[in-house]
């Protein structure tokens, strides 16, 4: 590939007018960093694809992505585009609503050999996302920017194009779900069981009352400042727990419990 | 000197020819990238089931799982089997491409309720472990997964179960010989989840500081009477079928022994025959007589499906028991509440 005629600007606020959203899903950051450990010695970087959809709010859902090989040097690309449509295609068998929604690269900033690489995307998908994941951890965090390229030209004759960044939301509704305490630490003995868990979010959900506790027992003998958008929260809690008259409520609970305790003494019988 | 050599060489002799005996499998590591994958791949399609394949490497008595990929749903098209081979080979030379594990260990599979011994899983296990020392198969549970539990089992054959499987031949007395019940089946392997440093890095940084999850809330809630309905439905429909098989059984034997009954009166029959043959002088006729049906052995049916029905109902208890024991827990804690 030729060198660049292009030079790539690259500005941090969100200026524009454009109300574009990225919105990143784990697997995503997993896909990159899992790819980035396995890079090939000589290489600085990994490039690769993103996949994914647009939301009908012009949000870009980022969902999967897989990384293409690539050869680098100091001002040239080279890009495997045939491996690259052969794993969109093999992409696509599996689940066909999954659609380019743009690149990524490892690394902090865009470089000037991004601009190349954005062209070619740019010639697969309309408004390509570039993302970038900064795996050095060079400003003493992981910091993961989404840009997009804006052309900047003066009447008729183009001059550049520039990076503006947009917005990125990280889902981790999923990472969430399976538990952050299996996916942050390096080694984890087993998967803890339905019991573990319910302990886990009960011991959770008794230290958040314990703190709300204490905030109001502050407030009332004066040693914090009161804020009554809290107290109201408080309170609209409190009010939504159903007023039932207690015998009523004691007979819901204990025709569950008693349904539970059929069910428990069938389970053992059977066995 | 040559005494020397000689003891050598009878020992590196020795050493290449003692077979390597594999140390058991004792526990799956798998990575947080292959379970994130596995949970996207089964939630999309839910509740249509999914399968794929895993890759990884098989170190010592842990069987690292890094990698995996989906199967797209196949048809029942002829052509698009040759496809799918297709489709596999295609994705290993391009993982292959960017230094991911080559080798596949096994197969993962989502499941419903967790009604998955069937003998499509059996067989499928014979085909792998034909061509793979050891593989195993993740079974992922969307449906409990919703109540906030991370519902992910490994899988394996035993392999008394599968020596009896090749010869084919589950009959009662082959499984008393070799005292196998149906819970020798199945071998349950714990799981260990592990994640490169980078990773854990990224989602320590990206955690939520909000201090309760996704995770808590799924677990707290009330309402668990649809999942329960279903389980219980699910067993519904297996006592009925292990009924049905039940009955299959007693009437082979009705008819084994009235079988019996036939040959003892047939055989007494030919007895006196003989006898009187002999008084008369001649020749006694053979006292079997192949060719008359009542000697035709009666094939008895197989138990591998009872055993696996069992095995589905034990299955279907357990987690019934999990719920409840979850159920019991938070209705203690809204008492509480209440109370307060």
């Amino acid at each position: 590939m030729a060198a660049s005629e292009h030079t790539a600007l690259q500005f941090t606020p969100v200026l524009s007018s454009s109300s574009l959203l990225a919105k990143v899903h784990p697997l995503v950051i997993f896909n990159i960093c899992d790819c980035y450990v396995r890079r090939p010695d000589q290489a600085e970087r990994v490039i690769g694809t993103l996949l994914g959809s647009v939301l009908p709010d012009g949000t870009v859902d980022i969902r999967n992505s897989y990384a293409v090989p690539h050869n680098e040097s100091s001002d040239q690309v080279a890009l495997d585009i045939d491996y690259h449509h052969n794993m969109l295609l093999s992409h696509q068998k599996v689940n066909p609503k999954e659609a380019i929604v743009g690149w990524y690269s490892t690394g902090l900033g865009v470089t000037g050999g991004s601009a190349l690489i954005h062209e070619f995307y740019s010639r697969e998908v309309p408004n390509p996302i570039h993302l970038t994941v900064d795996t050095g951890f060079r400003n003493g965090e992981g910091t993961i920017k989404a840009y997009v390229s804006v052309n900047l030209s003066l009447g008729d004759c183009q001059l550049a194009v520039q990076f503006q960044e947009i917005p990125v939301d990280l889902r981790m509704v999923e990472a969430e779900q399976v538990g952050f305490d299996i996916l942050k630490t390096p080694m984890v003995d087993k998967i803890p069981s339905d019991l573990e868990g319910m302990e886990a979010s009960m011991q959770r959900l008794l230290a958040l009352i314990d703190d709300v506790h204490k905030y109001v027992d502050d407030v009332v003998e004066g040693h914090t400042a009161s804020d009554s958008s809290i107290g109201r929260f408080i309170s609209e809690t409190v009010a939504s727990l159903p007023k039932l008259l207690p015998s009523a409520f004691d007979k819901l609970v204990n025709d569950n419990l008693q349904l539970c305790g059929y069910l428990d003494i069938g389970g053992f019988l059977s066995d | 000197m040559a005494n020397n050599s000689g003891n050598m060489a009878r020992s590196f002799l020795q050493v290449a020819s003692t077979e390597e005996v594999a140390p058991s499998l004792r526990v799956v590591q798998i990575e947080g990238l292959v379970i994130l994958k596995i949970i996207k791949h089964c939630k999309e399609f839910s509740p249509a089931l999914v399968t794929g394949q895993l890759l990884g490497l098989d170190v010592g008595s842990v069987l690292e799982v890094t990698n995996c990929f989906p199967f797209p749903i196949r048809e029942e098209d002829e052509e698009i089997e040759a496809d799918g081979a297709n489709y596999q080979l295609e994705m290993m030379r391009c993982l292959r491409e960017v230094n991911v594990d080559n080798n596949t260990v096994g197969w993962y599979q989502s499941t419903l309720l967790g009604s998955f011994q069937t003998v499509e899983l059996i067989e499928t296990f014979m085909n792998y472990q034909e061509n793979i020392r050891r593989c195993v198969c993740i079974i992922y549970d969307p449906s409990r997964s919703n109540q906030g539990v991370l519902a992910l089992k490994a899988l394996k054959l035993s392999d008394a179960f599968m020596e009896l499987y090749r010869s084919n031949n589950f009959t009662g007395e082959k499984l008393r010989e070799r005292n196998l019940s149906w819970v020798d089946i199945f071998e349950e392997i714990p799981i260990k989840v592990s994640n490169s440093a980078l990773i854990s890095a990224f989602m320590t940084e990206l955690e939520a500081d909000s201090p309760i999850t996704q995770c808590d809330y799924d677990r707290l809630q009330l309402s668990t009477n649809p999942f329960m309905e279903r389980n219980v439905e699910f067993l519904i429909e297996c006592m009925d079928e292990l009924s049905m098989e039940q009955q299959k059984f007693q009437f082979y034997y009705r008819n084994l022994s009235r079988q019996q009954a036939q040959q003892q009166a047939w055989l007494q029959k030919r007895r006196s025959e003989n006898m009187a043959r002999k008084a008369a002088g001649e020749d006694p006729l053979p006292e079997e007589d192949p060719s008359n049906p009542i000697f035709k052995p009666i094939p008895e049916p197989s138990r591998l499906d009872s055993f696996l029905i069992t095995n589905q109902i034990a299955n279907f208890c357990n987690q019934i028991n999990g719920v409840s024991g979850q159920s019991f827990n938070r209705l203690y804690l809204m008492k509480a509440l209440q109370d307060s």
